[in-house]
């Protein structure tokens, strides 16, 4: 079996050969600013909903990761993808456009090392050679579905998180040149019953530790560099409390997406930034660039997810969380 | 003096509300129900009325004036018609408000489209 | 793992920071005070120039401050005033409307019967549902304890 412990070892090569990302106006203009292949100007990019521009960013990264590699659809085997919108609206109504034989599945903020995680191990089993996979979040259309109305007057709470415009396609393929995913572990969800829908950064944390954990037991690997995917400020150090308090401290060598994406004093984002897209246009602009560069060499990389759902929530549910760690390296 | 007192009674009852949205920290729903029940409840004990007395619009714009007009509203209806009086009373009184809300938010939505980022 | 639903409790509690509430409380007591006194100028020219009656103003006042409000939500700026001044614009009357405004343009693109129309009380129903409610029991209250 290639698998040790709860972590499947990926034992072919599996690479990651390019990416591509868009982002919106804000995330645009935080300090990853000119990283990003694609800065949209405005929430809608000419379609007529909040909804409809989401699924336009999924479906033109996806386009352009295609044009930018000259790659065809019969080269692609498969496009994973995923999104936050009930019924992964956004996922599967660009990959209608995209007439590709399509899984798409659900993850909420955790779905970015969710479809890697899944493409890895089937191009390692021999099932497919290039692998699409994509995913978007839109702090609009997350904001009405999750919360409230957005013309509703009101303050947000300082534990909140400012959900990321965003959508990253990330090409796997089992040939060429590039960063190589070795180890996927796919967490067990862990809900230490917070109830806060404000504070997803909490809710998050015990998955993220959990998940990390297992993996670096699991391998045993010396990561440069490991990041989560959207735990913000709260979790980033509830994260750091868990694992200094076991004496394995990693905080030297740990940072959050949520933190990264956004100037969090100047741009007014509370506890930072969340959402699939977070994870997802963070890895495909900043953590790619510096791998390709050799800036670091391993990469413990784990998108987060708080499985929320308002209708549970309301009937006294709290947030289960779950997180996916994958293993990078040059 | 009036508009002295109404900026202060306003904003103390303002006040009260936010103390209560930091501390619990519930949707804004519940502090418009906790707001327009209470307003009901001093209503009908005419306390209410002592309030706008001396803080004029700074009582009868926040909910809780609202409250306070269903209450006496139903009750002085309830005194003419009875049972019938108490069911329509608060409404016939806060219609006008109400009606405006919808249909001007009507005429929003149809005019104005969404703003999404802040 | 050593901790539990019980303990964890603790542990969010410690690294959650706390809303700041003096600067929240003053920045609702100013926007609350000046709504308010907004309310206080408009009754007052109804009765001063018009020659309303004060009972008639009140009503008519709420009116004019529903529909500012709801020109403000359409503009997109009610939200950002919201933003500074919290429950001082929450609690007025403005903020009810504010309420059953901004679902029904959220959902104006899901159509306007099924969209706005459907939706506008999403925010608003719970508050008009047991205002009419407990003015009801006080109307019966009222009746029995003649």
């Amino acid at each position: 079996m290639k698998k040790t412990g709860k972590t499947f070892i990926i034992k072919d090569d599996v690479i990651i050969r390019d990416t591509y990302t868009i982002v919106g106006n804000k995330e645009g203009q935080g300090p990853l600013k000119n990283k990003f292949d694609m800065v949209i100007d405005d929430d809608l990019w000419g379609e007529d909903s909040w909804e409809k521009c989401e699924l336009k960013m999924q479906r033109t990264a996806v386009e352009n990761l295609k044009n930018k590699n000259n790659l065809i659809n019969d080269n692609i085997d498969l496009l994973i993808s995923g999104d936050l919108l009930n019924q992964i609206t956004s996922s599967s109504f660009a990959a209608r456009d995209l007439e590709l034989p399509y899984i798409g599945v659900y993850g909420a903020c955790s779905t970015m090392t969710l479809t890697m995680g899944l493409g890895a191990m089937l191009i390692d089993g021999g099932f497919a050679e290039n692998i699409i996979c994509v995913t978007s979040s839109h702090f609009c259309s997350a904001e009405r579905q999750y919360r409230l109305p957005l013309e509703m007057g009101g303050q947000r709470h300082m534990s909140a998180q400012w959900t990321v415009t965003g959508s990253a396609a990330i090409w796997l393929s089992n040939s060429g040149k590039g960063p190589k995913i070795k180890h996927v572990t796919f967490g067990k969800i862990v809900d230490l019953g917070v109830k806060d829908a404000n504070n997803m950064g909490a809710a998050m944390a015990p998955a993220a530790y959990d998940s990390l954990n297992q993996h670096l037991q699991d391998t045993g690997v010396d990561y440069d560099l490991i990041v989560t995917g959207d735990l913000g400020t709260i979790g980033k150090g509830i994260v750091n409390k868990m694992f200094n308090e076991e004496n394995k401290s990693i905080e030297s060598k740990y940072d959050d997406c949520g933190t990264i994406i956004f100037d969090i004093e100047k741009q007014d984002v509370h506890a930072g930034g969340s959402g699939c897209g977070c994870s997802a246009a963070v890895f495909g602009s900043f953590l790619y660039k510096k791998l390709l560069n050799n800036e670091i060499k391993k990469l413990l990389f784990t998108s987060t997810g708080a499985l929320h759902s308002p209708t549970a929530n309301l009937q006294g549910e709290s947030i289960p969380g779950i997180a996916h760690c994958l293993g990078i390296e040059v | 003096m009036n508009y002295v007192m109404s900026f202060l009674v306003g904003g103390l009852i303002c006040l009260v509300g936010q103390i209560i949205i930091d501390t619990f920290k519930k949707n804004n729903a519940y502090l418009l129900v906790m707001m327009v029940v209470t307003g009901c409840i001093l209503g009908f004990f005419g306390l209410y009325d002592k309030l706008v007395e001396i803080g004029h619009s700074g009582a009868t714009v926040p909910l809780l004036g609202f409250g306070n007009s269903l209450a006496k509203g139903a009750m002085e209806e309830a005194a003419n018609k009875g049972f019938m009086g108490a069911l329509s009373g608060g409404v016939i009184r806060t219609a006008p408000g109400v009606a405006a809300a919808l249909i001007f938010g009507y005429i929003v939505a149809v005019i104005f489209n969404p703003h999404g980022d802040k | 793992m050593k901790y539990n639903k019980d303990n964890y409790k603790k542990v969010v509690d410690e690294f959650t920071p706390k809303n700041k509430m003096l600067k929240n409380c003053i920045m609702a007591f100013i926007f609350g005070g000046v709504i308010c006194l907004i309310g206080e100028i408009i009754n007052d020219s109804f009765v001063a120039w018009l020659g309303i009656s004060d009972d008639e103003a009140s009503p008519m006042t709420s009116v004019i401050l529903v529909g500012i409000s709801a020109l403000l939500t359409g503009l997109g700026w009610y939200d950002k005033l919201g933003k500074i001044g919290g429950a001082g614009t929450v609690v007025p009357i403005t903020g009810f409307a504010n309420s059953v405004v901004s679902p029904a343009l959220e959902f104006k693109r899901e159509g306007f019967i099924l969209g706005t129309a459907a939706n506008i009380f999403k925010l608003a129903g719970p508050v008009l549902l047991f205002g009419y409610f407990s003015s009801f029991i006080a109307g019966l209250l009222s009746m029995v304890f003649k």
